[in-house]
């Protein structure tokens, strides 16, 4: 049993079925992503998750609590950053930080304290007196994470917490994101950033059209993803000629020329290299380099999904615009 | 405790992000100045203001509150920070009651801009003010929790104060504010006892000028039972049409 756990969780509206019975479970300190084009129901489930939408059917449990039945027990120890950045725009950052923190009960003087110790960590401290509205698009996101955590919460979750703002807060905000796994946060992260999951989850589920179609590690979503292995070995001279007699000689693999001084060889099986490389030896041939090609997890989205990464491209700079 | 914190900093950002910008300052003394300014003028005498201001007190609480409420509200949901306090760990009435305290309060002081302007011209010294105070107060918390309802419906701000209308002025002329009740057409009479202010006024009219339809026990029984119902509907609504 994990720290977060969802049974057949369902949301339909009208005729249209957002969330089509998705279970899975999150581990503590772990963080896990929710990959997925954009309708295909991450935000949907999120807001059933946080109580800001009823399910249809299902069960969540969160910390042993039924977030369904308890959602306000639920909300004490849960934070959340939405897709927005939602604080208000004529407060100043250190202002919309206490009001956050007293939203969960927090003495004056200890939420004072708190939004100090944020807006350093943050790097906002110069800003901290400035109307949240006179705020770049990645002081606003930041500010926003850091009055999803004032109270500290147990689980974090955020909703697309890099779209539309620059690389550099991106950049950062992912490493505030890691910082807080390292504090021992247990973080629920959608996002339509395919190098996002795979820099900063731990597993990641893939979800279109409102059902998970893959779950697991990094390493077991992209682990042999099209049934074959390969390693391209880069060598001092092309073996054109040799390719029919390297297949016949290894039966199981199969071997490709993408280009003069390198080759490709494939097979269903992990392949034994140190018989490939006595035979090229033999033949005069030096391998400089041999490395297993593994599928990058955009591979792997585009296998499970059917969605062209392209789309998924379009997508992202959509959003940021 | 917690919760009293909560509730309590719902309240002051409200008073202090709202309540107390300069426009709506303006706005809460201005407008029941205006209309009191223009009773006075074809008004002249003194018994004509003693029979208005009940009507003006009224006015000047329904508008001032209904406002303010629908439209912050509908502003704080189209830019998405209303969800941050509907995340918040605190019960969906201490959410209600805090947000329309703000604009109860706002809507007393806008209820007593008329009584001030009066009192430089009549003498008020008769007027229970006790019961006058209770009176405003069930005003202001029903107009309140009708602006909160109208906020629930709304999408837009816009959409808000079309609402907010479709209701005030319609209210304006059923609640025996200008019309005596008695001179209503028959068919109007029923719906005139469906409106909380019907009860607010005739508490106000009986205080100040003695001419009041109901007893003030039974006037404001009604108006703690429409308090009682919109706040419910409130909780309900918000409920079923903000968490979907």
């Amino acid at each position: 049993m994990g720290i977060v756990n969802v049974t057949n969780l369902k949301k339909v509206y009208g005729e249209f079925q957002a969330v089509n019975e998705i279970s899975f479970s999150i581990e503590q300190g772990e963080v896990f992503g929710f990959l997925g084009p954009n309708g295909a129901g991450k935000t949907s489930t999120i807001n059933m998750m946080i109580g800001l939408s009823k399910p249809t059917g299902g069960h969540i449990m969160i910390d042993g609590i039924d977030a369904i039945k308890d959602i306000k027990q639920v909300q004490k120890i849960i934070g959340i950053i939405p897709d927005e950045n939602n604080l208000y725009d004529e407060m100043n950052g250190f202002n919309n930080l206490c009001f956050c923190a007293s939203l969960y009960g927090i003495p004056k003087k200890e939420r004072e304290k708190r939004a100090m110790e944020l807006l350093e960590q943050f790097n906002l401290t110069k800003a901290g007196k400035r109307p949240f509205k006179a705020y770049s698009k990645g002081m606003k996101r930041k500010l926003t994470i850091a009055a999803g955590i004032i109270h500290n919460p147990k689980i974090l979750f955020l909703d697309e917490p890099t779209t539309g703002i620059d690389v550099e807060s991106a950049r950062q905000i992912r490493e505030l994101i890691l910082d807080l796994k390292k504090q021992g946060k247990t973080i629920f992260i959608t996002t339509h950033y395919i190098e996002e999951a795979e820099r900063i989850c731990d597993r990641i589920a893939f979800i279109v059209n409102g059902k998970i179609v893959k779950i697991g590690t990094l390493t077991e979503s992209m682990e042999n993803v099209e049934g074959e292995h390969k390693i391209k070995l880069q060598l001092n001279s092309s073996i054109k000629d040799m390719k029919e007699e390297l297949e016949n000689s290894f039966v199981n693999c199969r071997v490709e020329i993408p280009d003069e001084n390198s080759c490709l060889i494939i097979s269903k099986e992990r392949v034994a290299l140190f018989p490939i490389l006595q035979l090229l030896d033999n033949k005069g041939i030096s391998v400089y380099e041999a490395k297993a090609i593994k599928p990058s997890l955009e591979d792997v989205f585009v296998k499970v999904t059917g969605i062209e990464a392209s789309k998924l491209k379009k997508e992202k700079e959509k959003a940021g615009k | 405790m917690q919760t009293l914190i909560a509730f309590w900093n719902i309240l002051k950002k409200d008073i202090e992000n709202y309540y107390l910008k300069p426009p709506n300052i303006s706005w809460g003394i201005i407008f029941p100045l205006s209309w009191t300014l223009m009773q006075l003028i074809r008004s002249p005498g003194n018994i004509g203001i003693v029979e208005l201001l009940p009507g003006l007190m009224s006015m000047s609480v329904l508008f001032g509150t209904t406002s303010m409420l629908a439209v912050t509200i509908t502003f704080e949901r189209k830019g998405r920070s209303f969800d941050r306090l509907l995340l918040a760990p605190i019960s969906i009435s201490t959410l209600v009651f805090a947000k329309i305290l703000g604009a109860v309060l706002f809507g007393i002081v806008n209820a007593f801009v008329p009584v001030v302007f009066a009192a430089f011209f009549i003498n008020l010294s008769g007027v229970n003010w006790g019961i006058t105070v209770i009176a405003v107060i069930l005003i202001a918390i029903t107009s309140a929790l009708l602006g909160l309802l109208i906020a629930i419906s709304a999408k837009e701000v816009f959409e808000a104060q079309t609402f907010s209308n479709f209701f005030r002025f319609p209210m304006l002329f059923l609640c025996g504010l200008f019309v005596p009740i008695a001179k209503l057409p028959v068919i109007l009479k029923p719906i005139s006892f469906l409106l909380p202010l019907t009860y607010g006024t005739d508490i106000l009219n009986g205080v100040i000028t003695g001419n009041s339809i109901f007893g003030t026990i039974f006037n404001i029984f009604i108006m703690l039972v429409f308090a009682a119902l919109l706040f419910y509907l409130c909780q309900r609504n918000i409920k079923e049409k903000w968490i979907l």
